[in-house]
């Protein structure tokens, strides 16, 4: 449960989720970092080569002082590694399955949060754009891979969002880890056979 | 008239050998046109880089009476690039642009043209690093050097005391140096003097260019000599490294009609300079200060400008001062290029005269020193005997040797000009082991790394002056040629013939892996440095001062900020200082202003230039965009408005009057 907690602060570390450009006139491809509290890029003008690319088509600037999600986020991350830190202190399966679900509600919303400002992105276009194609939207995926115009999309989580989800897997074994060691122990009162011990600790440790 | 009489059997056998050539290859041209058809598809195969794909070598060709370098790869043979040097170019805005125009300043003022011969590559423990390229200007005596990370002439450095920068620039094994020999002997310091008392009054000069840690150059010393032509140099490598040899013709000392008068000695000399020799007197202070003027011009990748600075003295050694310094080794008849094999044991003399090889051995020529054994002593400089240096002879290799490159294997490749073929001889051993014909006269050749200890023995590349009935006729003006060999077997193969720019005088070749991972792609915008950057658009404005105008003006995909100006008058001086803000691969921006008499900008992601024009009558004048930059390329144009003199119009600027600046 400890590193469940602490994995959250890989997300101050690495992003969460990139989503790439290709085109052939991009032979390294155009990648854009999301990060828990910024929004980035391969390299420092990434976010200023995406911008211009989208104006032709009339759609915002991706500006992150524009998006509040990621002045608040990082209260509630660290909020999980307090609450995550606590749980394991005390030790008390019930508050690993509370931590562990919670972390599931909150990427649900995440991630639907980034769907409605990827349609925002792609759907609420300027009517000056130089270039307007009748019915199309830019959106990039949720998740995969899709072709706008001459470029293919792709949409994936990055380090520290694959970090975060192995949180959300170990918090749910340490809540199974405790509950099997609880059941055993219940079994054999007297015991405390070394197995045992070792998926206790584990599920502390996890 | 006596000589000139002595002469003309040799001279009329020269033009009859080389008239019959002609003559005989226009003959043979069906006949070698069916051979190379036979080798067709095969050759293609060798040189065919399919789309997309890379060349294995860069090769640097020299420009020769344009100036500047061309960029092919090879085998494909393709230009990439041709770099501004010591010429003009209105397509980069090199030498138009404020920022460029102090790299083309010398003491002599601005400059716009040279003739560049030799483009040389910098060189680590003997071998091509990749770091810079140096090539001489001849005219008005010049190196600079070229950056391979830009692509870009980085500084440019004036030899004074020179007539005629020819044997140059050729480095020593670390480029520790790179050296400057006049071909052109002239009065040391300059003086009016009479013409025909050359022998008298006139002196050679040798100079040596030290090259900094970050290839900050700058004359370290001059060696002042008797007053012949110094025509090509090397320095050694290995085991003679800290020597440089330099030819010379005219040892007869004339000043007329050169191609006689000076073609008289059965032998002139190599000139060998120990130059770690040198640096000790140098050292001691055994060195006069003489008074000089010569520009060095340094461009700032920071700023993006350059800025010449006017030296005034030269430290200057002389052989009677210095004794071990110089010493001449006789070689037979003008000698043109000196090539040291990558042993660093042989010293190859191309007497371009004669149809023999001379070859020196650099032992035997140290032995000789320390036995003291010299012919005579021409001002001071002993004279060795040429039985105790001489190593071999390659005997009727073919008729006018000019250069000699090495493959690394133990084998020579030398050019003949006269007879335009390449000659493969086994060093050592001094047997002619092939020909391969040139179309047509054949000057340099290179393989490459083929002048440094390790040679990349796969090409060979030939580069003629002539070619006659190769191409598409283009009028009387007619392209020179390269010319691609296979050198990997036994025989020598012509794949490929293709023009260059100017004339390919000499080159340069390495493999790209040394060059490609350091290439910039562009300039970081948060290290512009230039005083008149605009970091961002909420930045760009117009000022007045007096009668100039500044307008910092921007460039993004697709629109310059401001792109509406008005409150300029006739007569004002307006400095358009453009910042291109992209930060992306291959996105330059130009900018061309209507009848302004200057060339274009051509400004590079991250980089500042500015163009003066000073409007002559009033009118709306648009400016636009001259490199195709996007979709909305077309759309990259603006105004602006010149009034009359008399008019109060206040300075006005905007982009976007209905949609606020992004």
């Amino acid at each position: 449960m400890i590193l469940a907690a602490l994995g959250l602060l890989t997300l101050f570390l690495f992003p969460m989720w990139r989503i790439t450009l290709i085109a052939p006139q991009y032979p390294d491809g155009v990648t854009m970092h999301i990060w828990i509290n910024k929004i980035g890029g391969e390299t420092a003008s990434t976010i200023q080569n995406i911008n211009i690319l989208n104006h032709y088509v009339g759609m915002k600037y991706i500006d992150q002082e524009s998006i509040p999600e990621l002045k608040y986020f990082p209260y509630i991350v660290i909020g999980m590694v307090v609450f995550g830190l606590i749980a394991a202190a005390t030790n008390k399966k019930g508050l690993f399955l509370i931590w562990g679900i919670v972390m599931v509600l909150l990427a649900i919303a995440g991630i639907y949060d980034f769907y409605l400002w990827e349609y925002d992105y792609g759907h609420n276009l300027s009517d000056t754009a130089p270039i307007k194609v009748p019915g199309a939207s830019f959106q990039p995926p949720l998740i995969g891979s899709k072709l706008i115009l001459n470029f293919t999309a792709k949409s994936y989580p990055h380090i520290s969002g694959y970090i975060a989800g192995l949180s959300i897997l170990l918090a749910f074994s340490a809540w199974w880890l405790k509950s099997k060691f609880n059941k055993k122990h219940e079994k054999i009162a007297a015991t405390d056979s070394i197995g045992d011990g070792n998926a206790r600790r584990l599920s502390t440790v996890a | 008239m006596k000589s000139h009489q002595g002469l003309l059997p040799f001279l009329s056998f020269l033009f009859t050998a080389a008239g019959l050539f002609l003559v005989s290859s226009c003959g043979n041209q069906g006949s070698t046109t069916q051979q190379q058809g036979a080798l067709g598809n095969d050759a293609a195969s060798q040189v065919y880089v399919a789309p997309g794909e890379y060349d294995e070598f860069y090769a640097f060709m020299s420009g020769g009476f344009s100036g500047q370098i061309g960029v092919h790869g090879l085998p494909s043979g393709r230009l990439f690039k041709v770099i501004p040097v010591f010429s003009v170019d209105a397509e980069k805005g090199y030498g138009f642009n404020e920022e460029t125009k102090p790299m083309l300043n010398t003491s002599h003022g601005f400059v716009p043209w040279d003739d560049s011969h030799h483009p040389e590559l910098s060189q680590t423990n003997g071998e091509t690093d990749g770091r810079w390229i140096f090539i001489n200007g001849n005219n008005t005596p010049r190196i600079a050097r070229i950056d391979l990370t830009t692509f870009e002439t980085a500084e440019i450095i004036e030899i004074p005391n020179s007539g005629g920068n020819h044997s140059s620039p050729f480095t020593t094994e670390n480029t520790e140096y790179i050296v400057a020999g006049t071909r052109f002997s002239v009065p040391v310091p300059q003086s009016d003097v009479a013409i025909n008392s050359y022998a008298e009054t006139f002196n050679g000069m040798l100079t040596y260019v030290s090259v900094g840690d970050e290839g900050e150059m700058d004359i370290a010393f001059q060696i002042l000599l008797p007053a012949f032509d110094y025509d090509l140099a090397h320095s050694g490598k290995g085991k003679s490294h800290g020597w440089t040899f330099f030819t010379t013709y005219n040892t007869e000392q004339k000043n007329t009609l050169l191609e006689v008068t000076a073609s008289q000695n059965d032998k002139d000399f190599i000139a060998a300079i120990n130059w770690k020799k040198a640096e000790e007197y140098i050292q001691q202070g055994k060195f006069k200060e003489m008074p000089a003027n010569w520009a060095h011009n340094v461009y700032n990748e920071k700023t993006h400008t350059a800025t010449s600075t006017m030296k005034k003295k030269v430290k200057v050694l002389t052989p009677e001062d210095c004794p071990g310094l110089v010493y001449f080794l006789p070689t037979p008849k003008s000698p043109h290029g000196v090539d040291v094999d990558p042993t660093g044991e042989y010293i190859v003399g191309n007497g371009k005269l004669s149809a023999d090889l001379t070859v020196h051995s650099f032992t035997k020529m140290i032995a000789a020193i320390e036995a003291g054994s010299f012919e005579t002593t021409v001002a001071g400089i002993p004279v060795l005997k040429f039985e105790d240096v001489v190593a071999g002879v390659v005997k009727d290799a073919g008729l006018g040797p000019l250069h000699t490159e090495f493959d690394g294997k133990g084998n020579a490749y030398t050019s003949f000009f006269i007879t335009s073929e390449v000659v493969k001889w086994k060093v050592g051993t001094w047997e002619v082991l092939d020909k391969a014909s040139t179309f047509y006269s054949i000057g340099h050749l290179m393989i490459p790394g083929g002048d440094s200890k390790k040679p990349d023995g796969k090409y060979l590349v030939a580069l003629n002056k002539i070619t006659k009935d190769r191409y598409l006729p283009t009028g009387p003006e007619l392209c020179h040629s390269a010319q691609l060999y296979d050198i990997s077997g036994d025989k020598m193969k012509l794949l490929l013939d293709f023009p260059t720019i100017g004339e390919p005088h000499y080159a340069q070749g390495i493999s790209a892996d040394k060059i490609v991972p350091n290439v910039k792609k562009f300039y970081p915008l948060e290290e512009n440095e230039h005083p008149y950057r605009t970091m961002g658009e909420k930045d760009t404005r117009v000022e007045r001062d007096g009668k100039n105008v500044h307008i910092y003006m921007t460039s993004i995909r697709s629109h310059f900020a401001p792109d509406n100006i008005e409150g300029v008058k006739v007569g004002d001086k307006v400095y358009l200082h453009l910042t291109n803000l992209e930060q992306d691969w291959d996105v330059p921006h130009g900018l061309a202003v209507m009848g302004a008499n200057t060339g274009e900008l051509l400004v590079m992601p991250g980089q500042t230039e500015t163009m003066v024009w000073e409007p002559k009558s009033e009118g709306v004048i648009p400016f636009y965009c001259t490199d195709f930059c996007s979709a909305l390329h077309q759309e990259m144009q603006g105004y602006i408005r010149v009034s009359p003199r008399s008019s109060n119009i206040a300075l006005k600027w905007s982009l976007g009057e209905e949609e606020p600046v992004q």
